[in-house]
């Protein structure tokens, strides 16, 4: 939590990162930024799909609209900040030299998105209409 | 074609790789901008309401600044063969843009 914290504050601060270690070739880096754009295009899909699910099943119940709707967000939320947060954190390992740093995220949004398509289905299906 | 200029080949990135991340910009304004007209439409669904035009104004606001971060590195890249690193400040940017529209989002659901 506290190395979190630490992160969240080099976000804002991009002279510290440029302190440290040497510039990897630029490619590197670009390479780095089209991982970052691309988790953010799948936080972008994840809350338009939260925007859709609120617009495109107007006849399910409230509760379970509203549910699967701020799940989508909600995982929308979390994928974008830890875009930011990896790329400043493989940004600073190829400065340093250091080793990729490794993420169980994917899994775990993986699984998120399947569970959220399942209830989906399920909800859809059985028709839990308000 | 012509040949290629022996300099302008040697400055050239054989991988484009400034191509490819300006285009991947390019890819992530148009998914925002989809993500922008749901939410738009989301606010603006049973009437204008006072709070849906807020919610509409502010979903619109957030994708101009969306833009505005994703235009400015567009042109860095374009600018040289050799471009600086994306500056923390706008990737930050560029995703609190993102977890705000989520936030309006959240507030159109509830």
């Amino acid at each position: 939590m506290i190395e979190f914290a630490r992160n969240v504050r080099l976000w804002f601060a991009p002279e510290e990162i440029r302190r440290e270690g040497s510039t990897p070739d630029y490619r590197f880096s670009l390479a780095n930024e089209r991982t970052f754009l691309a988790w953010l295009r799948t936080a972008l899909a994840l809350i338009g799909g939260g925007f859709a699910v609120d617009q495109f099943l107007p006849d399910l119940r409230w509760a379970w609209r509203a549910g699967l709707a701020l799940a989508l967000l909600a995982a929308g939320v979390l994928c974008s900040l830890r875009a930011v947060n990896h790329w400043m954190r493989c940004e600073r390992a190829m400065r340093r030299g250091e080793d990729l740093p490794v993420s169980r995220f994917p899994a775990v949004l993986g699984l998120l998105v399947a569970v959220v398509a399942i209830a989906m289905v399920v909800v859809v299906t059985v028709g839990w209409e308000g | 074609m012509g040949r290629v200029n022996a300099a302008e080949a040697e400055e050239r990135d054989p991988g484009l790789q400034p191509e490819r991340t300006r285009l991947a910009w390019r890819r992530t304004t148009l998914a925002s901008t989809v993500a922008a007209v749901l939410s738009v439409k989301s606010a603006l669904r049973g009437g204008p309401t006072v709070s849906g035009v807020i919610v509409c104004a502010l979903c619109c606001a957030l994708w101009l600044g969306f833009l505005l971060v994703a235009h400015h590195r567009i042109r860095a890249l374009a600018a040289s063969a050799g471009p600086p690193t994306l500056a923390p400040r706008h990737a930050t940017t560029a995703v609190l843009c993102t977890v705000a529209l989520a936030l309006c989002g959240a507030a159109l659901v509830l």
